[in-house]
């Protein structure tokens, strides 16, 4: 799960890392208010989307799609500019470099005090998979994108890992320190900063916090001038405060239902549909379509514990893809029954009015069975035995033969 | 021989009392694997009806193990409590000279894995598969050692190693390898999750070392880079001939698919990476997945073996 600046920097904040004043607001109104409240000669308007790169993103008009305004993220010197960038930014479409061509509507909006800055670092913490530990990664090239540093200029980034039994060494967060060339008084500073930050990142249970940047003030201070943060959605269970974070028009509707039903299900943008049981096997079957040069509509793996109901949920969700042409359906049945899936292929093809081709392939737990229900009942269904045979076939009806 | 698990292995069951442990435990006893016994605390003293026997449930692993001798136990507690059961059958299992702990449960906090793994990285005997995997089968000449979730009767007892990081497609896998004629020497499910216990690198050593095992089968998939660092040991430190595929071509960067470590991020750990690391080391690389079979033949034909 993901969540804003201004609520990351709300939980920074009470975490002890420093972060400038500002103030969270959703209208134009708000806004001004917030402005005034600062009062701060120049205060950062900046959208408030998942997606980074938003200060040099577009906006754009959602319905005309003429462009607004160059930068998601202004500085504005003036009540007059703050009420003009507001008004630019509220109820348009942000299009970053992350967000993909759709772009984002900007519900909300964050104003900020200034600050005179001395220096710009990059600062990130995130599970490094293969040390098996929490890493902590900065560079003094701040306000960069990390992984055009990583490729340019490898040297500038800085690592230190914690030790999963320990935590983190004061040894290693000074020596982070000193390689950012900080050193006296900053570095302490900078220490009790980084210390914050991974007490926050285990209590919270983080997947990823995120400063880009984090400045050195002129007045010498470390300050949090950006915050991406990301929670493991596994810890959910013992963080009843996430809820109230959680922006749902930031996610898709579509995967949020599909959820529900223990189905994990990723829109693509291809025309046939998969319905897979486990998440290597349903990549696998794109791959596969892919490999016989078809496209697949989706990622969907209906999971260990699927029944009739989500199954028929996934046939739903597929279907109100328009550009699904086929549907693949691909079992290896384990504790899954392959004739329980072929009823519930039946009746849920029969429930949504099924009319697009369709290819079932069974392997393991009562495959025998589940071929035969598809194969004595009215339902169009192509039944085959293995998934190259399956991809073959459904990549075949979808171009028109028989 | 097999590896970690053979047919006369003792398994206890954590969580044996729940739905899940005894509805595993009645297939993994009909399997004819060697269940002695179960944990639950509080329901220390219980007694559990398999379909060729009736277990006692202990209150904790370690008087599990001190009463049954097991050399494995195997997880099914939910994900809340997982991490703490692994951390607790690790301990029991230091004191008694080491074992395997097998944990099935799906959707650990990472952190509380991170802390599990480095408690198990501790102790030198003891060794975790998983999470968030089908487990590990040794088949026999009749049923065999099953110690997960895998459907039993699609195995066979035979000459190739499996690893993978995937359920179903393991399954898919250990089809594949029968649809030539071969059977399995030992398959590990080493789990989905973006930390774990034991890895690729740590299977394919095992395999090389043991003598039953004459081919292997190597399944990853997207994210991370646990396959290309395999990949690059294999090439050094392996004998016997490997057949590679890896999951994800298709899939888009960002999304995570399914599995909690399958994700493409900043570029990084994608399929094609992995198969070109595959490649480089002399793995025979499968494309798709029912095509295993076929290329394992020509891995074995090439080796001399077939």
């Amino acid at each position: 799960m993901n969540i804003h600046e201004y609520q990351a920097k709300s939980i920074f904040h009470e975490s002890g890392v420093k972060v400038v004043k500002g103030i969270h607001c959703t209208n134009l109104e708000q806004a001004l208010e917030a402005y005034d409240k600062l009062d701060s000669k120049v205060v950062a308007v900046k959208s408030q989307i998942h997606a980074g790169g938003r200060g040099k993103g577009n906006l754009y008009n959602p319905e005309s799609g003429e462009l607004i305004m160059e930068g998601g993220v202004k500085i504005a010197f003036s009540r007059e500019e703050v009420e003009e960038y507001a008004t630019a930014i509220i109820g348009n479409k942000l299009v970053t470099k992350q967000t993909g061509g759709e772009g984002k509507i900007v519900n909300n909006l964050y104003i900020e005090s200034g600050c005179n800055i001395s220096h710009e670092y990059y600062l990130a913490l995130l599970v490094d998979r293969e040390k098996k530990s929490v890493l902590i990664m900065a560079s003094t090239e701040g306000g960069m994108d990390i992984e055009e540093v990583a490729e340019k200029n490898p040297e500038a980034i800085h690592k230190i890992w914690a030790d999963p039994l320990n935590g983190l060494s004061r040894e290693d967060c000074v020596s982070l320190s000193n390689s950012l060339g900080l050193t006296g008084r900053i570095c302490e500073e900078m220490v009790e900063m980084l210390e914050a930050l991974y007490s926050m990142f285990i209590e919270r249970d983080c997947a990823m916090i995120e400063i880009n940047p984090l400045v050195k003030s002129e007045s010498g201070e470390i300050i949090a001038l950006d915050g991406k943060v990301s929670f493991d959605d596994s810890a959910d269970f013992r963080h009843p405060w996430r809820s109230e974070l959680r922006d749902i028009s930031e996610e898709e509707e579509v995967e949020i239902r599909a959820h529900k039903y223990g189905l994990s299900y990723v829109k693509l943008d291809g025309n046939i549909g998969c319905l897979v049981n486990g998440a290597g096997l349903a990549m696998a079957s794109m791959d596969v379509i892919k490999l016989y040069g078809g496209e697949p509509a989706n990622f969907l793996d209906i999971g260990g514990g699927a029944n009739r109901e989500s199954i028929t949920a996934a046939f739903e969700i597929i279907l109100e893809d328009d550009n699904v042409e086929g549907i693949l359906v691909n079992i290896f049945g384990g504790i899954i029954r392959c004739d329980m899936v072929a009823r519930s292929v039946i009746e849920a093809s029969t429930d949504v009015g099924l009319d697009v081709p369709l290819v079932v392939r069974f392997s393991g737990t009562n495959h025998v069975e589940g071929k035969l229900v598809l194969d004595n009942c009215d339902l169009d269904v192509h039944t085959v035995s293995t998934l190259s045979e399956g991809a073959a076939r459904i990549v075949e009806l979808t171009r028109g033969g028989e | 021989m097999s590896i970690w698990i053979h047919e006369e292995s003792k398994v206890l069951i954590q969580g044996i009392t729940g739905k899940q442990g005894t509805f595993h435990g009645t297939m993994m006893d009909e399997y004819q694997t060697n269940v002695v016994g179960g944990v639950t605390p509080g329901k220390g003293g219980q007694i559990v009806e398999l379909p060729n026997k009736n277990v006692l449930v202990f209150n904790s692993v370690l008087e599990g193990l001190e009463e049954t001798n097991a050399d494995v136990s195997v997880i099914y507690v939910p994900a809340k409590f997982a991490a703490t059961a692994i951390i607790e059958a690790a301990d029991a299992f230091e004191q008694k000279g080491g074992g395997l702990i097998v944990c099935i449960t799906e959707g650990i906090p990472i952190l509380d894995m991170i802390r599990a793994v480095a408690r198990v990285n501790e102790y030198q005997n003891v060794r975790l598969i998983g999470p968030n995997c089908p487990g590990i089968i040794t088949p026999g000449d009749k049923g065999g050692c099953k110690v997960g979730i895998m459907p039993g009767f699609i195995h066979a007892k035979g000459r190739i190693g499996i690893v993978s990081k995937s359920g179903t497609l393991t399954y898919e896998a250990v089809a594949q390898t029968m649809s030539v004629g071969e059977g399995q020497s030992t398959c590990v499910g080493i789990g989905g999750d973006p930390v774990n216990g034991t890895g690729f690198i740590d299977c394919l050593s095992a395999f090389e070392n043991d003598p039953q095992t004459e081919a292997i089968v190597m399944i990853g998939e997207i994210g991370g880079s646990a396959e290309e660092e395999a990949a690059e040991w294999a090439a050094k430190n392996m004998s016997k001939p490997i057949v590679g595929f890896v999951a994800g071509s298709t899939a888009p960067p960002g999304k995570r698919m399914g599995h909690a470590g399958a994700i493409i991020s900043g570029g990084k750990g994608t399929a094609e990476e992995k198969f070109a690391a595959f490649k480089r080391a002399g793995i025979y690389v499968a494309r798709d997945p029912s095509e295993i079979g076929n290329v394992l033949v020509k891995a074995l034909k090439d080796a001399g073996l077939r």
